[in-house]
């Protein structure tokens, strides 16, 4: 037993600790303020290699492993979450899918550019009718004369318009299934297919530095070897990426979680009240324990359910109950942060607050907690 | 062309930093070791005038096991091997003792520049980069804030107070560096992984020909006596401005001679 990182490990987490305070934190701020997507802090997040840390080092990458990503994302999200969703979708959403289930050729023509951050993938599978319950699917691709022609609309798209956005990747009906049901593809979409549009920018509670659009497909035609992975196993593809998917947001909500774990005992040796500061009292040090111990546990979690993906192993209920259990601790975390921090809490010039807007997303994103709930239950044995 | 870095392993200036009661050196064991911050902009001007006029990169430093982790970072962003000069004799050596031994590690090594940051967050004397020079008997190029080399000559700007000084010498010389110089990289995963099997040689005192009599705690030319922490600092002069703003903060310039 030993949950102490690899020398290698540690160093990338060392190396990406200090990024994020010295690069991030000094001025994501304002992006936040602003809505406003940080190009400069993802061009060297690029340059560090984080947009190509699992993938080989043939195609661009880092030559590293899915853990490396996780613990880059946690260091990050330590100081802002708008930038960790920005790597995590543009690694495991963006690029993964291409890299796990692509074409030879559409490896070499895609992978060196997402993973040098220089361009961005986006994953389009959610709807305006539908989020997990993937077989929902309404958008149609249609193979005429050697093209794939997509029509549909796809919701809370992240990274789908930036000015470095390069393709999405989406789910769409191809055909009927023997048993009647719909059968369901991925289609690569490169973002200049005439018909692509960037629909919508939401206006969102939290993760406002980072970019969520809407994506409509009118007749959008694109080869037909843009089909990614075998036809009619796009809906199987993406329940392997979303298992993923669940560790690496777990382990950016560990992230949060222990960013307000930095924040309040940084806070608590300051600010005084009655006569000491504030962290002299049992009230405010109970707290911060029980952040601590959440913070703690949920990283256990993660570490447990990505060890288990890279041996091989079954990690479906791991990951599930990791992102589960962390997204628990952000919000029970963020929560706790911002009442230590009083009035100053709810104010934006402290990161807490952006922590407590940042927190509830991830409760709903990657699957919501009451679908972890359903995973776990099934995967005891329960019936579905 | 052969670069030299001098890297040195400091505490980390974000913790509590404390002397040995024993001795007033410096207690490694009560904060977590960094690399000199300044250090990290040594080597990557170390690593542009490589990626400029080719050859290699070797970190030389001098400490104790710790400094690892600090060779094992310049390693990682891009070094290509590095000597660590590391032996109980050099406990507690002062400026001056350092550039003498870091003199003598430098002599077992064939290099055209030795670059290193300006000072050192610890002790922040500034002045072994000076003292380096002279005992290796070669130019001096300090608080360079740019750095060309073109054939044999090298040419700095040195940061001064009024702008900067164009200082040239003939290579080999000692380059030290101040951060306006440039921004320095972060290691890439590929690069951490690829700095494990980077060689790292260790030399002892004995290796290197320092003589041990002359270096130390022992035969320091310094001696820390004492050692006090900074006072906080007092509460400044609020000048309210009632339209006389101005003349009123002159004033209060003029009275502590600024003006």
């Amino acid at each position: 037993m030993d949950h102490r990182l690899a020398p290698e490990h540690a160093q990338l987490r060392r190396t990406v600790e200090e990024f994020a305070r010295d690069e991030v934190a000094p001025v994501i701020g304002d992006f936040y303020e602003r809505d406003a997507f940080p190009y400069e802090i993802v061009a060297k997040m690029g340059r560090m290699g984080l947009f190509g840390l699992p993938f080989p080092e043939e195609y661009g990458g880092m030559g590293g492993d899915y853990f490396a990503l996780c613990l880059a994302l946690e260091e990050l999200a330590r100081v802002d979450s708008s930038v960790a969703i920005t790597l995590e979708a543009g690694v495991s959403l963006g690029a993964m899918p291409i890299h796990r289930f692509g074409s030879e050729e559409q490896k070499k023509t895609w992978l060196p550019r997402l993973c040098s951050g220089e361009a961005l993938g986006a994953f389009g599978l959610t709807e305006p009718g539908g989020g997990s319950d993937a077989s929902a699917t309404r958008t149609t691709a249609d193979l005429v004369d050697g093209a794939w022609v997509v029509n549909g609309t796809k919701s809370f798209i992240t990274n789908s318009g930036t000015d470095i956005t390069a393709l999405a990747t989406v789910t769409a009906v191809t055909g009927r299934r023997p048993d009647g049901r719909p059968e369901i593809s991925a289609i690569l979409v490169p973002s200049d297919t005439p018909g692509f549009t960037v629909g919508q920018k939401y206006s969102k509670v939290g993760w406002n530095a980072s970019d969520t659009n809407e994506l409509v497909f009118t007749d959008c035609r694109v080869p037909e070897a843009n089909l990614v992975g075998r036809r009619g196993a796009g809906y199987s593809q993406f329940l392997r990426i979303l298992d993923e998917g669940r560790i690496a947001i777990a382990a950016l909500a560990v992230g949060l979680a222990q960013g307000c774990v930095d924040e309040s005992l940084r806070y608590a040796a300051e600010r005084e009240a009655f006569g000491r500061t504030i962290g002299g009292y049992q009230a405010i040090q109970f707290k911060i324990a029980d952040m601590a111990a959440r913070a703690h546990t949920a990283r256990l979690a993660y570490y447990d359910a990505a060890s288990r993906m890279l041996a091989d192993e079954p990690f479906k209920r791991q990951a599930a109950i990791a992102k589960l259990v962390a997204s628990n601790a952000a919000m029970d975390n963020a929560r706790d942060a911002t009442q230590i921090f009083g009035g100053y809490g709810f104010m934006n010039d402290y990161p807490v607050g952006r922590f407590y807007r940042d927190a509830k997303i991830l409760e709903i994103g990657e699957g919501t907690s009451e679908v972890q709930r359903m995973l776990i239950a099934r995967d005891l044995g329960l019936p579905a | 062309m052969n670069i030299v870095v001098l890297v040195k392993q400091v505490p980390d200036t974000a913790t509590e930093r404390k002397l040995r009661p024993e001795d007033n050196t410096l207690d490694r064991a009560a904060s977590d070791g960094v690399i000199n911050e300044l250090d990290e902009y040594a080597i990557e001007e170390a690593l542009l005038l490589k990626e400029k006029h080719g050859g290699e990169v070797t970190v030389l430093s001098m400490g104790p096991d710790q400094a690892t982790d600090s060779i094992r970072k310049a390693l990682s962003m891009g070094a290509d091997k590095a000597v660590h000069l590391n032996d109980d004799a050099l406990h507690g050596s002062d400026a001056l003792q350092t550039a003498y031994a870091l003199s003598k590690a430098l002599g077992t090594l064939e290099f055209d520049v030795v670059v290193l940051g300006s000072e050192s967050t610890d002790a922040r004397t500034g002045v072994v980069g000076a003292a380096l020079a002279e005992y290796l008997g070669l130019p001096q190029l300090t608080l360079a804030g740019k750095v060309d080399i073109e054939g044999r000559s090298i040419r700095i700007q040195r940061q001064t107070d009024y702008g900067h000084d164009v200082v040239e010498a003939e290579l080999p010389a000692v380059v030290s560096v101040v951060e306006k110089i440039n921004e320095p990289r972060y290691p890439s995963f590929k690069l951490i992984m690829q700095a494990k099997k980077k060689p790292v040689q260790k030399l002892t005192a004995a290796e290197a020909g320092i003589d041990v009599a002359k270096v130390g705690l022992n035969s320091a030319a310094t001696e820390v006596v004492d050692a006090a922490a900074a006072p906080p600092r007092a509460t400044g002069t609020v000048i309210k401005d009632e339209g006389d703003g101005g003349l009123k903060a002159a004033e209060f310039l003029a009275a502590k001679k600024f003006i």
